[in-house]
């Protein structure tokens, strides 16, 4: 079923449905789905806690935004159809309206119930959150009875906006997004914003856009607006075209790059990290280093489907070979080599591991296999930290004073400054990239995906599906290992507390919130979920969202591979592989409707 | 299973020797591990283990029965969490990686119901009935975070391929885990003060056990009890281990299926409530991550006992429980492994890694339905 909303193909038109024809039933779920989403998010205390990231001051702010995307989305989704081709659709008009608008209002009056509670209930034993503080802002300090009546209104008003979303021409719908799109956006780049523009020289157009004490001003607002319907308007027609033909070139010749955008990409990597300062320039770095970990678990996961939840004991790998290799305090073994010949080493080591993590789970079945790394993976991390291996590692104490990394001949990298860590970490990602790019359209490449897609008959085939996975194992190793080195150079120690199962749990939702397979899927991936929600231990650009982050990348993880297991920026090949039911019913179903017209036609030539 | 048998028929390549080697260097290590036990017990000073040794040291027979005794029935607890992986794979062929939450849910409303009964009072004057009022609230929440799980994010997956709900279910787990930081508060929180009657030691023949853990041998062997009556006796556990068997005959046979992978879930998540209510009374504290580690090693345990085998489970997470307590000091301290107790956690892996190397089927043997066993 493959849903083809918003697309320009012909679709028979029914008449809209009354307003009160309505399903009821499933009203009443999304209502109630809609109230226990609100109040779930209310005792988060995201509304309190975010109120102070502000987005347009003094409008809107990342607190309140927590709570009022929900009825907009519930009010759109409880009318939402999916629609097959071929197949009678319905009109849109007050029917999606009236149900948006109950949707909301059953919500509201599910919040108005929590505010109630909060002021006459005292819950705050098992419930943190339950205080006055969340009170006062839920209901704006103006009373409950203000609070409740408020927010069923607007949140029968957002409801209703978002069954109206269905109504509205497509154009409009397209322009609104890109509004609230730039909008929130720009708001969570602020500080880095701020950064750039300042290595721009741009101060004065940071300072029209934004408020002294944080925020869009109203007036930023309103340009960042107009910029974004500008954009759709007239790039878009353009934008949309030009990707279409490049996707076009791809189909012809996968192993086509498109050069123009790729030098783009390279003069930037280049040319941007001098006009950085020190916050955006670490910032990038840590996307770096995850980039780097990710292209490398994408190999793993998205190319030979192995799914590796170990996939952190190879950063562990890279980082304590590289303490322990240059520090000159690190415990038992200390060679104090320079960096560039320690990561020889690392190099050696990561193969040794990942031959050796790999060998004994590869012939296993995919589910015991990832509980099995994911084993492996703590059992390096408690080894790493037991007094029986300190001697090496240090322990919980860890490995100190490693020094940056040089390079023979070329520079030397100091830890403590961002800027030369970026330029080293930009120029591992950028062999990164190439070597997958390489591998992926390769012999071995092709024998990986046909692993993933059934050894079995991969095997028939002739390939060695042993070999080829220990392959992908092992260069998905030393992807990890280099992460871990560089990690090692920049932060200057090592501690176990760093190499976490979390860690390779947050690898895995960067390569399948961007696309599995796909290395632009996957670059943005790192830089939407590291660069603004913040890695495992490293804060992104919305610090205040700390507390939640990991709470969010659960929900994104469950919400991906529920509606786009493919990902943002999907890997063609596999996402027609996950929906290939759909496109086969789809044909079925045009073939269906073909046969009904041609029925039709020889039955009116028949009495004739 | 089919990959045995092409092991044995191809000709044996590099990591066929790699692997034999790793099991022979493995069951190397335990043995001489175990040998080296042997001479310090007869002898500590005796030249051999001290050798391996230096520190060699006698272990005494109170600390060896606390070892068993507190293996057991962790070992318990693990089989209790392990049912219901075992069931859920056997219904519908994945990990349920949340499972593991599911059991930390039920410490969780546990610990915060034993509290609130302990305010009012009922706690110290009617142990056995706040305790059963407890197991109840965490049983019910359990069943019904396993039941909500399934509705919302397993069933629309049905049918897809195998890794993608066991990715969905680390989602879910990774959800349910700061859910629980955020709402509850980050940190360990405690249970009340347990009866004097559970904190003194009872003795059972030979044994001295503290009342506390024979409670939580009782409780496992009695749910452990009441869940084969269920599926052994009852027309609902036919009708599970008819869909175990096969979905496609068994909605055939009239039975519904989507209800039955419902029970399915729910009875794992009731087991598993019931583990948390123990684990609470067992340690005294939960955190947000208890649910985590004990959540993979009942996985392990799973597989230890054969996956799909419900007495297998038990008896996997006994064996799971005692080796993990026992190993460091039978094993890893004769070996002159300093700091053998912090490598805990890496004996139960190991365990599980060493099953499947030697025996992949688990000691009792997998029951899977048809289309697994391919």
């Amino acid at each position: 079923m493959s849903v083809n909303m918003n697309t320009d193909e012909a679709v028979v038109l029914a008449s809209a449905r009354g307003a009160f024809d309505q399903d009821w039933r499933k009203v009443a779920n999304w209502g109630l789905i809609c109230a226990f989403a609100l109040i779930f998010v209310s005792l988060t205390d995201m509304p309190d806690k975010l109120d102070k990231r502000v987005i347009v001051e003094p409008l809107l702010s990342m607190g309140y935004l927590s709570l009022i995307w929900i009825p907009i989305a519930l009010g759109n989704l409880v009318t939402r159809e999916v629609v097959l081709e071929g197949m009678t659709q319905h009109k849109k008009g007050v029917r999606e309206l009236v149900a948006g608008l109950s949707v909301g209002a059953i919500g509201g009056a599910g919040l108005a119930l929590l505010i109630w509670l909060l002021d006459t209930r005292d819950l705050s034993d098992p419930l943190v959150n339950w205080n006055d503080a969340l009170l006062e802002v839920l209901s704006f300090g103006e009373g409950v009875g203000y609070g409740a009546i408020f927010w069923i209104l607007a949140s029968a008003g957002l409801g209703l906006a978002g069954g109206a979303l269905h109504v509205l021409p497509t154009t409009a719908n397209r322009l609104l997004f890109a509004i609230s799109l730039t909008i929130v956006l720009a708001a969570s780049l602020e500080s880095a914003l701020d950064d750039i523009s300042e290595g721009f020289r741009l101060e004065w157009l940071f300072e029209a856009l934004f408020e002294k004490k944080g925020g869009l001003s109203v007036q930023g607002a309103i340009i960042l607006a107009v910029f974004a319907i500008a954009w759709v308007l007239v790039l878009g027609g353009q934008a949309k075209r030009g990707r279409a033909a490049v996707t076009a070139r791809r189909e012809l010749s996968p192993t086509k790059v498109n050069t123009v955008g790729l030098a783009i990409i390279a003069v930037a990597a280049v040319v941007l990290p001098m006009f950085l300062g020190r916050l955006t320039n670490d910032l990038f770095t840590n996307v770096g280093l995850f980039l780097l970990l990710a292209l490398g678990l994408n190999i793993v996961v998205g190319l030979a489907g192995i799914l590796d939840l170990g996939y952190v004991a190879f950063f562990a790998v890279g980082g304590y070979t590289a303490a322990i290799m240059t520090s000159p305090t690190s415990p038992g073994l200390s060679p104090e080599l320079p960096w560039w010949v320690a990561i020889f080493v690392v190099v050696f080591m990561a193969i040794v591991a990942g031959l050796f993590i790999g060998a004994p789970v590869i012939r296993m079945r995919g589910d015991y296999l990832a509980i099995v790394t994911l084993g492996f993976g703590e059992i390096i991390r408690l080894t790493v930290r037991s007094d029986w291996a300190s001697g090496f590692t240090g322990g919980a104490q860890g490995i100190l004073s490693i020094p940056g990394a040089d390079i023979v001949g070329v520079a030397t990298v100091k830890g403590t400054d961002p800027q030369q860590v970026l330029y080293l970490v930009i120029g591992f990602v950028a062999i990164a990239i190439y070597v997958s790019w390489r591998l992926e359209n390769s012999r071995i490449g092709r024998a990986w995906m046909a692993v993933r897609e059934d050894e079995s008959v991969a095997e028939a085939m002739g390939i060695n599906t042993v070999n080829s996975k220990l392959q992908a194992f092992v260069v998905g190793a030393i992807l990890a290992s280099f992460s871990g080195a560089i990690f090692a150079a920049k932060v200057g120690s090592v501690f176990e507390s760093s190499f976490k199962i979390l860690v390779s749990i947050v690898i895995l939702v960067i390569v399948i919130v961007g696309g599995m397979g796909r290395i632009a899927g996957v670059a943005a991936g790192a830089l939407v979920l590291v660069g603004i929600l913040g890695g495992p231990n490293q804060p992104g650009l919305l610090a205040e969202f700390s507390e939640f982050k990991l709470l969010i990348y659960g929900a994104l993880l469950i919400w991906m591979m529920l509606k786009r297991p493919e990902g943002l920026i999907p890997n063609v090949r596999r996402s027609r592989e996950l929906h290939q039911e759909e496109f086969l019913q789809d044909a079925w179903l045009k073939a269906q409707a073909n046969d009904d017209d041609d029925e039709a036609a020889s039955g009116e030539v028949a009495p004739a | 299973m089919t990959t045995a048998m092409r092991s044995k028929a191809a000709p044996r390549t590099g990591v066929d020797w790699f692997l034999t080697f790793l099991r022979v260097l493995l069951t190397g290590l335990v043995l001489f591990g175990l040998l080296a036990f042997l001479w310090q017990q007869i002898d500590p000073g005796n030249p051999l283990a001290s050798a391996i040794n230096p520190d060699a040291n006698r272990l005494s027979w109170d600390a060896f029965q606390g070892l068993v005794i507190s293996g057991l029935s962790q070992g318990a607890m693990y089989g209790l969490i392990a049912l219901g992986y075992s069931m859920v794979y056997g219904v519908l062929g994945f990990i349920n990686f949340a499972h593991g939450e599911v059991f930390m849910v039920g410490a969780m409303t546990g610990m915060i119901t034993s509290n609130k009964l302990f305010e009012a009072g009922v706690w110290e004057d009617n142990f056995l009935l706040a305790i059963l009022i407890a197991v109840l609230v965490s049983v019910l929440c359990s069943t019904v975070t396993a039941v909500v799980t399934e509705r919302i994010a397993y069933r629309p997956l049905r049918g897809s391929p195998r890794l993608i709900p066991l990715i969905t279910s680390i989602g879910v787990s990774f959800f349910i885990q700061n859910t629980s930081a955020v709402l509850l508060g980050p940190g360990a929180k405690s249970y009340p003060r347990l009866p004097d009657w559970l904190r003194d030691d009872i003795g059972i023949g030979p044994f001295d056990i503290e009342g506390k853990k024979l409670l939580v041998l009782v409780v496992a062997g009695a749910s452990m009890g009441a869940l084969w009556y269920l599926v052994e006796r009852t027309k609902t556990g036919k009708a599970m281990r008819a869909v175990a068997e096969d979905k496609e005959i068994a909605s055939l046979m009239g039975i519904d299926v989507d209800r039955t992978i419902v029970t399915t879930f729910a009875v794992g998540g009731a087991m598993a409530g019931v583990a948390g209510i123990l684990w609470g009374i067992l340690f005294g504290s939960v955190t947000e991550f208890t649910g985590f580690l004990p959540g993979i090693k009942a996985f392990s345990a799973a597989v230890v006992g054969g996956i799909g085998n419900l007495g297998g489970a038990m008896a996997g997470g006994l064996t799971l429980g005692s080796s993990e307590s026992l190993a460091p000091q039978l094993v890893l301290e004769p070996l002159g492994v300093t700091g053998h107790t912090q490598l805990k956690d890496a004996v139960a892996f190991l365990v599980l890694i060493f099953v499947l190397l030697v025996k992949p089927t688990g000691l009792f043997g997998e029951r899977l339905s048809s289309e697994d066993r391919a």
